[in-house]
């Protein structure tokens, strides 16, 4: 029998916050088909950036997102000395890859928290955000704030890190291994976690390569990009580390990524502080030359792409922008159908659509619209699932 | 102070209404309610629908596509209910001021109590400010 | 057989104009009815990925750059291409290629006004739906809300 429900998620929601809105169509229990509308968070800032000369484009490129905000200043600095062919610092360098590290280590481990949360595991979310707050303290004493860091700069970096900071980091990364390997062990040892995430929200090699996905989403199905190899930017090819990545492509497989990636970041922050030599730090451009310039970064969720063309003076002729959610997040679109309305909201999720994305989202069944549920209500359902299974477990 | 007032200074619940804001304010405004800040301790909830709220905590400028949103959660509220503007987005635009999609500050659209600047601000500072609403609830 | 060499063989006369910013940048025009088999060529056989689409309003018309990666040899091979005249501007689509194409395209659409043939679903994507017909906020000419005389 098919029956006919809309469920609008949104408009507000209290977990996640940015600009999607989505479109459910049910059929019983099943998703059968979904729409997804963006657009809640939409600034203009690439015409903003027109208005703006290069120094004050890092701070605004840096606001676009709350959470990779030194990935897309990093993308743009990059951009901008393609367009230049500078010569950066090697000091430099480093401090740009620990800072990038850094936040790739807060940014999974806020999604971990947040997947948790969906799921019914609040225990993980609490604990997750408990230990992303050394990560957090180690940003303001290196940059002064907690989350936007205005630490890039064309040509090198605004400030150095102190020497006397350096212990203090290499302490609080030291830290945090024993917790990742609680997250891991506590995910792979878990029966419940297993039977939600594993075969959930599958999206096969294909579709990834056919909607150009990328980051974890690509890994997880066994699509091995990665621009700190591919392209190696910074010093990433002076350092010995690994790309993760997993055949599955369902959720389950996305999480490991992301925690398997976690210790990859602390592994490059370690051998960065060995490596960083003292030094300047900044190249100290003057001028621009008109032409074109292309900088990317393996930002948390993927590749982050910025184009500028320059015709000389101070300000972009054309400053392009891509996040890396732009493309994820239109898997959804394969990923969540087919699955039950239960498993939507960890599905949208797995992608980590720059969180605040998935908070949007209207279910409509197909035939008459009967019922109304909103955001809230779709958290729900996906964590009395877990709690489901685990009373089953109990008996 | 009216029964209505009084109760609304007790444990307020909070509703968190992003506009189109970066995640940062976002995050710092969850962050309260994790365990270094937990403001839950003083009865503080972040709440699920609108119609149980207390205060709206707003962060981000608000655009074209948000702004009958934004509106509508507002009425949906049940009054009296404060607005606590979080971020440098919600009290004064920004830098995004001049943007294309961007187009009224928030406190030509809604009544304002608390402006809590600062980008991000620090949840020390969020903290603060809910505080400092609940202050001139007891004025009144 | 150096990746670069491959595709100018393989594209042979439909490159215009060959452009090697660095060996990891490198720029080439086609001409704008090609596109669909150029773009066909570098996903399909050469296994390229469409990072992006940037277009940009000249004064003479519009520009599309469709940036695509070689994530083997870390390269970017941007495809350049020129759209005459303001009116009506018109290019084909690459949704029947790729996916990845979709939301980009209707990103340039909404913002600078340029039709995709093709397109199975052209609507707003980041605006209001209720956008003015007529304003494409991406083109140099558009007057911005504060820049308007009342």
């Amino acid at each position: 029998m098919s029956h006919k429900v809309i469920i609008p998620i949104g408009p507000y929601h209290p977990l996640q916050e940015e600009p999607e809105f989505f479109r459910l169509y049910v059929e019983g229990e099943k998703v059968v088909d979904i729409d997804i509308v963006i657009g809640y968070n939409h600034r203009g800032i690439e015409e903003l950036a027109e208005d703006k000369h290069y120094d004050q484009v890092t701070f605004l490129v840096e606001r676009i997102c709350g959470i990779c905000s030194s990935s897309h200043p990093f993308a743009f600095v990059l951009a901008v000395e393609d367009l230049l062919k500078t010569q950066v610092p090697e000091r430099a360098h480093y401090i740009r890859m620990i800072v990038d590290e850094l936040q790739r280590l807060h940014s999974h481990l806020l999604w971990l928290g947040l997947a948790g949360h969906f799921i019914g595991y609040n225990t993980v979310w609490m604990w997750a955000w408990r230990y992303r707050e050394p990560v957090l303290d180690l940003f303001e004493q290196i940059s002064g704030n907690r989350n936007n860091y205005a630490m890039m700069k064309v040509g090198g970096v605004r400030r150095d890190i102190k020497p006397e900071d350096l212990p203090t980091i290499k302490k609080q990364i030291d830290k945090l291994i024993p917790v990742l390997d609680m997250f891991k062990g506590a995910i792979t040892d878990d029966p419940v976690i297993k039977a939600r995430l594993k075969g959930v929200g599958v999206l096969t090699r294909e579709q990834v390569l056919d909607f150009g996905a990328l980051g974890p989403t690509a890994r997880a199905s066994g699509v091995d990009i990665d621009v700190r190899r591919d392209e190696p930017y910074a010093m990433y090819s002076s350092i010995k580390w690994s790309v993760i990545t997993q055949k599955d492509g369902d959720v389950f497989a996305k999480t490991m990524v992301r925690i398997l990636e976690m210790y990859e970041s602390i592994n490059i922050i370690r051998q960065c502080l060995v490596k960083m030599k003292k030094g300047p730090i900044d190249a100290n451009v003057t001028d621009l030359i008109p032409g074109e310039g292309i900088g990317r970064v393996e930002a948390p969720r993927g590749e982050c792409f910025h184009y500028i063309k320059s015709d000389g003076t101070n300000r972009p002729v054309r400053h392009k922008i891509r996040a890396p959610s732009f493309m994820n997040v239109a898997t959804n679109k394969v990923s969540c159908v087919g699955g039950t309305i239960s498993d939507a909201a960890i599905t949208l999720g797995a992608v980590d659509p720059c969180y605040c994305c998935t908070e949007r989202t209207a279910v409509i069944a197909k035939t008459t619209n009967t019922k109304i549920m909103n955001g809230w209500d779709l958290i729900k359902l996906c964590q009395e699932k877990t709690h489901k299974l685990l009373h089953k477990l109990e008996k | 102070m009216s029964i209505k007032i009084k109760a609304l200074s007790k444990s307020p619940w909070v509703f968190h209404v992003s506009a189109a804001s970066c995640n940062n304010c976002d995050i710092e405004i969850l962050d309260c309610f994790t365990p270094r800040f937990d403001v839950e301790r003083f009865g503080v909830q972040l709440i699920g629908s609108v119609r149980h709220a207390d205060a709206l905590v707003v962060t981000g400028v608000i655009n074209k596509k948000t702004i009958p949103l934004v509106k509508k959660v507002y009425e949906q509220a049940s009054k009296p209910c404060l607005v606590i503007a979080v971020g440098t987005c919600s009290c004064s635009q920004h830098m995004f001021r001049f943007g294309y999609n961007v187009i009224e500050p928030l406190d030509k659209i809604l009544p304002v109590s608390v402006y809590i600047p600062g980008c991000p601000p620090k949840p020390e500072a969020i903290i603060l400010g809910i505080v400092k609403a609940l202050g001139t609830l007891k004025k009144k | 057989m150096d990746i670069n060499a491959k595709i100018r063989e393989r594209l042979n006369t439909k490159i215009k104009d060959w452009q090697e910013h660095s060996s990891r940048r490198i720029y080439f025009k086609i001409d704008k009815q090609d596109i669909r088999t150029t773009a066909s060529i570098l996903f399909k056989e050469l296994g390229f990925r469409l990072s992006t689409a940037t277009a940009m309003d000249n004064p003479d018309g519009f520009e599309i750059l469709y940036h695509f990666s070689d994530d083997k040899a870390g390269k970017i091979f941007s495809m350049r291409t020129f759209i005459k005249g303001r009116e009506n501007a018109e290019i084909d689509s690459l949704v029947p290629v790729f996916k990845a194409a979709e939301w980009i395209e209707r990103e340039i659409w909404e913002l600078f006004g340029i039709n995709f043939k093709g397109h199975p679903d052209l609507r707003h994507l980041l605006l209001a739906d209720d956008w003015p017909k007529d304003e494409f906020p991406m083109r140099k000419d558009y007057k911005k809300p504060h820049e308007r005389q009342p």
